[in-house]
């Protein structure tokens, strides 16, 4: 959280005022003097490895270990199993292996390493006008907070934009924001941590291809090894079989258990496809006919086949975050203006989270932050949903219920209970596997964690509340400038504001 | 008031306010952007010029999206080749994105930057918005328009 803090104030000072700025549509491919690249100050929780070419969510275990256990399972067929096959068989079946190993490998690397579809945040002066309009919409009167969301119609059907306080922006259709790694995601699926990354738009036919090659490897691995025992037991029985080939045993259980879990997977995936869901958007039954009767999915192109060119081979869309961009001294910037502050002072619901850090405003909190709770029901009734049905049913992971449930919960409760959040954030993943399943090896690819990631809507201290947490001492103890460019500071000058016209 | 060149723009006016054209998902999640002309360019250029501007981009990034046999066929290919067939052609929509900016220039440099407005391609605002800026001429002594007189101030 702080590191993300400290990347955004980075970010921020680079765009300073200049009088003699180059123009917007050149960038710098030379580097005259050395220059940083954009993803160096990224403001979600990623990992960038080969200078930005390689971009991967924070928590990175549980990839590793995909990894290890597809490497080793291939690793000991090719060495034990393959030679006797190839010489009592044919020699196609190591072929035919090898092909669907660089497959499976190519697609998993491809699925991790890509950018999922990450929506940059808003520029300072995006953030002001829509703030305006916000403000214009309401009327600022007194302190009602504005309602965070736009409705929009989408080929009859009506659905709600959500503003997202991150990044700043009101998320287009489809989209939605990973806690995890705190970026708002086009057409977001899921966040997988077996893969250590977020799908998205841009890497889902990668996912699919993926888990699909891994059905047919975990398949074919299965069957062959089954063969070979069969085959040896043959010349000298059972036991002596198993004696000569033992880790003929490993493969059969890693893989006796893998297929169930990921067979069932890509027929999950080949549903979700030819329907055109997200999966995101299958566990909340935004499209299902149960929620009325004129419910429908507007994205869907009506007949499977369609569906499923447009998902795996319609055009892919380029990464939005040009992370091996080089930062430039911005375009020059709008000074912010001075009357704005007191007028966002009235309306703003995210100075609550100012407000919350001193004990001096707790009676301040009480009315703003509760917002768009109601129309959240619906998420509510998502996210008890999520502990039941589908096939790969993920954890209700406690960081996002306890927040929800109680959506009346004023900020500074929030704010108690963020260190708590954040901890079981990242113990999340790399703990309930083994919780999960009795034995580590019966599902190695198995589950995957179907969060609905979105930062808790109805407390929007949830994630603002996160972000300028190592800011408020400093700007308590510090200065009011109003020309600052720094949008914490303005949250933070903001809620200034409000408590001197308390 | 009239500037002959994106440089000259920049040198000798101030940034007096910024526009946002929002995205239009009335038909889905397809790149499109809203064509209600705004009331800020009112006083500085006409409405068919502006829509024209966002129709061409509306039109281009359809092209990009569009989902047909040729998309396809480049994308079964690229899987057939693993993808490594990106590391020597570029796919349909890098290329339309490279049309993209160069209508844009060609766009500032004709029509808006004669009217002090500047057009930001929305590749480098994530393909949420036009970004249009308004400059005042530094030299004149300048009507500003309402909604930037308080900005104009303090930058003076």
């Amino acid at each position: 959280m702080h590191l993300g803090v400290s990347e955004s104030m980075r970010e921020c000072e680079y765009s300073q005022i200049s009088t003699r700025s180059s123009t917007p549509m050149e960038t710098p491919y030379k580097k005259k003097t050395p220059k940083r690249r954009k993803w160096e100050s990224f403001p979600g929780r990623n990992k960038f490895y080969c200078d930005g070419r390689i971009m991967m969510a924070k928590q990175t275990g549980v990839f590793y270990l995909t990894l290890v256990l597809i490497l080793a399972t291939c690793g000991l067929f090719f060495t034990f199993d393959c030679p006797f096959l190839a010489l009592q068989l044919t020699p196609i079946i190591p072929v035919i292996g090898g092909v669907l190993f660089l497959f499976v490998l190519g697609s998993l690397l491809r699925t991790s390493f890509s950018d999922p579809g990450v929506l940059p945040r808003a520029t300072p002066d995006e953030a002001a006008d829509l703030e305006r309009q916000i403000d214009v919409a309401n009327g600022s009167t007194g302190y009602r907070p504005p309602p965070r969301t736009k409705e929009v119609v989408i080929n009859g059907q009506t659905v709600k934009l959500k503003y997202c306080f991150t990044c700043k922006i009101f998320r287009p259709p489809r989209a939605s924001h990973c806690s995890l790694c705190d970026n708002c995601v086009e057409r977001f699926d899921h966040h997988c941590p077996w893969v250590g990354n977020c799908v998205g738009r841009r890497n889902y036919r990668f996912f699919y291809m993926f888990i699909l090659s891994l059905s047919f490897l975990t398949i074919f691995i299965f069957a062959f090894v089954i063969t070979h025992i069969i085959l040896r037991s043959h010349h000298s029985g059972f036991l002596n079989a198993l004696k000569d080939s033992p880790a003929s045993v490993l493969e059969v259980v890693v893989c006796f258990f893998s297929v169930w879990s990921i067979v069932g997977l890509s027929g999950f995936h080949t549903y979700l496809i030819s329907s055109n869901q997200t999966t995101n958007e299958d566990i909340k039954g935004s499209w299902s006919s149960k929620r009325g009767k004129d419910n429908y999915n507007p994205y869907s192109y009506g007949n499977i086949f369609t569906n499923c060119c447009a998902a795996l081979c319609g055009p892919l869309p380029p990464s939005l975050i040009d992370r091996r961009g080089f930062i430039q001294s911005d375009a020059p910037q709008m000074a912010p203006p001075t009357n704005g502050i007191t007028m966002y002072g009235a309306t703003q619901s995210q100075q609550s989270h100012m407000a919350a850090t001193t004990p001096l405003l707790q009676q301040q909190t009480s009315e703003p932050v509760i917002l768009t709770a109601s129309p959240e029901n619906g998420i509510l009734s998502g996210r008890t949903a999520l502990s039941l049905g589908g096939p790969c049913t993920s954890l209700p992971l406690g960081q996002p219920t306890p927040p929800t449930s109680t959506p009346s919960l004023s900020c500074h409760e929030v704010v108690d209970m963020l260190p708590i959040h954040t901890h079981t954030h990242s113990h999340a993943h790399t703990h309930p596997h083994p919780h999960n399943h009795t034995h580590p090896l019966q599902d190695p690819m198995a589950h995957h964690h179907f969060l609905t990631p979105e930062e808790v809507p109805s407390p929007p201290g949830m994630l603002p509340c996160g972000s300028p947490m190592g800011h408020s001492p400093t700007v308590q103890a510090g200065f009011y400038n109003p020309a600052s460019q720094d949008s914490l500071h303005e949250d933070s000058v903001r809620g200034l504001v409000k408590l001197s016209s308390v | 008031m009239w500037f002959h060149n994106l440089q000259e723009l920049r040198h000798s006016a101030s940034l007096a306010n910024k526009v946002f054209i929002q995205r239009d998902y009335s038909e889905g999640t397809t790149c499109k952007f809203q064509t209600k002309f705004p009331s800020e360019l009112e006083t500085r250029i006409e409405r068919s010029l502006f829509e024209d501007t966002v129709k061409t981009l509306n039109n281009y990034y359809a092209e990009a999206e569009k989902i047909g046999g040729q998309s396809y066929l480049e994308g079964c290919l690229a899987c057939a080749t693993a993808y490594l067939i990106f590391l020597c052609m570029e796919t349909r929509y890098e290329k339309v994105l490279k049309k993209i900016a160069k209508y844009i220039q060609e766009q500032n440099e004709k029509i808006y930057a004669p009217r002090g407005l500047l057009i930001t391609d929305p590749i480098e605002r994530g393909m949420r918005v036009i970004e249009i800026s308004i400059y005042e001429d530094r030299g004149s002594s300048g009507s500003s328009s309402s909604s930037s007189s308080v900005s104009g101030s303090t930058t003076r």
